[in-house]
């Protein structure tokens, strides 16, 4: 069962410059253990090294932040959207 | 509060008066509000231009920078004539002349942990047009700390983010992003750069969200992140949550005054990330680069920079492959036996001298300084960016 993944503008580089990519999975995790092994050089974006998911990577399904649902055990179907939301510093840009 | 609108007042806010939601009652509490702006910039200035224009009754401004050429194509507060001069004093004189009933205290110095409390005391609310995540985590912390609330905005390439944090029962920026990304997985500047109306946009957006808190009308931005993708011309919403763990607004915070948020953002203050200048063993300055080229030396010189920047301006001879390609374009530099590489300032091309080395490369050196070394040492006629 695939579910939709919107990617930010700054890891699109890593995934051959979609803003939206499908994965498999039925829960929040194995979604995103499935989008990492198709575009691998997203991984050290999400992961640390020892392999927890890094703390400015912010996920959310649908609106919600998993971290207030059942984080990585969330749930996920094919009508839901997975979004990693980054943080953006840009006010300038000078 | 003030009593009374003048007739030229009456006359100028005529369109306010006549709307239920504002009125003279709200146009009273507008001309009573006190808005501190973080930044005269790509978001401040529309923040600071619209609400000048709506009458809000002291408008501080915070920057410490001179307007410059870039600046021009989003930072509308500024005009051509203002290159070069303070953005304070370029952006107070606009706001006067747009209306000259506005109190607009210009505060000429970078936001720091040893001033931001005293400064916020003095405002009812903050609106942050910052550029850069040490400064957003201080506007958060000094907010929550303060009790002022956060009027967010930010923006990127395309994209734009806002939101209300830091209002009375709402989240803070730190709920939301607790920790900031390590400098050296923020995006580059090979993918910076700004959509100039963007700013504009997402900053019109914070104006309307701080008049709509003096009002106190409509439905406020207060727990719900608005994300803006201009190509797409799309708007998201996203639910921010109140953390009851969160280190500042939390039940039990651990942060009670502002922190060293370099330190924090895990930024060193002697070596900028974004500039790194200390030169390297083996690295080449922009006059060794020119006297090996006039002396016909058989040194490749490559550049690592994105094609639309090699549009911009280039140096001769140089060959273009970027970062991003480097790693299956290797064979193209067989047979050199001296390689020269440069970016725009030294950054990109550092992380290709090292990528090269690892491969076995050993030739290649590092062009200190990049493009913006040699227009400035050697050839000042082409276009800096």
């Amino acid at each position: 069962m695939a579910t939709k993944i919107l990617i930010p503008t700054p890891l699109r580089g890593y995934t051959d410059q979609l803003d939206e990519v499908e994965a498999e999975g039925a829960t929040v995790g194995e979604l995103l253990s499935d989008l990492t092994t198709r575009y691998a050089d997203l991984r050290k974006h999400l992961y640390a090294e020892d392999g927890t998911r890094r703390n400015f990577v912010n996920i959310y399904l649908n609106d919600d932040d998993i971290r207030y649902l059942e984080k990585d055990q969330t749930p996920v179907t094919a009508d839901d959207t997975l979004s990693i939301i980054p943080s953006v510093a840009g006010g300038a840009w000078s | 509060m003030t009593t009374a609108l003048t007739n030229e007042e009456v006359a100028r806010y005529s369109r306010h008066l006549i709307m239920p939601e504002v009125g003279m009652e709200g146009q009273l509490k507008l001309k009573a509000a006190r808005v501190l702006c973080i930044g005269a910039g790509g978001l401040g200035s529309p923040v600071a231009l619209y609400l000048t224009a709506a009458g809000v009754g002291t408008i501080g401004v915070v920057d410490f920078d001179t307007v410059d050429y870039s600046n021009l194509h989003r930072q509308i507060i500024h005009g051509t004539p203002d290159v070069g001069r303070s953005k304070l004093e370029s952006a107070k004189a606009r706001l006067n002349a747009l209306n000259p009933e506005v109190e607009v205290v210009p505060y000429e110095m970078a936001l720091a942990s040893n001033n931001a409390l005293e400064l916020f005391a003095d405002y009812d609310m903050v609106v942050d047009g910052t550029d850069n995540f040490p400064t957003r985590y201080l506007v958060n912390d000094a907010c929550v700390l303060t009790g002022k609330p956060n009027v967010y905005g930010s923006i990127s390439r395309f994209e734009g983010q806002a939101t209300v944090f830091a209002a009375e029962h709402g989240p803070c920026y730190r709920c939301m992003f607790p920790e900031p990304p390590p400098p050296g997985l923020v995006p580059s500047c090979a993918e910076g750069g700004v959509l100039g109306i963007l700013p504009g946009v997402v900053g019109t957006l914070q104006a309307t969200e701080a008049i709509k808190l003096i009002l106190g009308v409509g439905e406020s931005l207060i727990g719900r992140f608005l994300l803006f993708d201009a190509l797409k011309m799309r708007f998201r919403e996203l639910k921010v949550r109140q953390d009851p763990d969160c280190p500042v607004c939390g039940t039990h915070p651990t942060v009670t005054a502002p922190i060293d948020y370099d330190q924090f953002c895990g930024i060193t203050p002697a070596a900028p990330v974004a500039e790194p200048t200390t030169p390297g063993s083996g690295d080449v300055t922009v006059e060794e680069l020119k006297s090996h080229l006039d002396g016909q030396d058989s040194v490749l010189l490559v550049d690592v920079r994105e094609q639309r920047e090699f549009e911009i301006c280039r140096i001769p001879g140089s060959v273009l492959i970027p970062l991003g390609e480097l790693p299956r374009r290797l064979s193209e530099l067989d047979g050199h036996t001296d390689m020269v590489v440069h970016c725009k300032s030294g950054a990109r091309s550092a992380k290709a001298v090292a990528l090269l080395r690892d491969a076995g490369y050993t030739q290649a050196r590092n062009l200190q300084g990049g493009i913006l070394a040699w227009i400035d040492r050697v050839d000042p006629t082409l276009p800096k960016y």
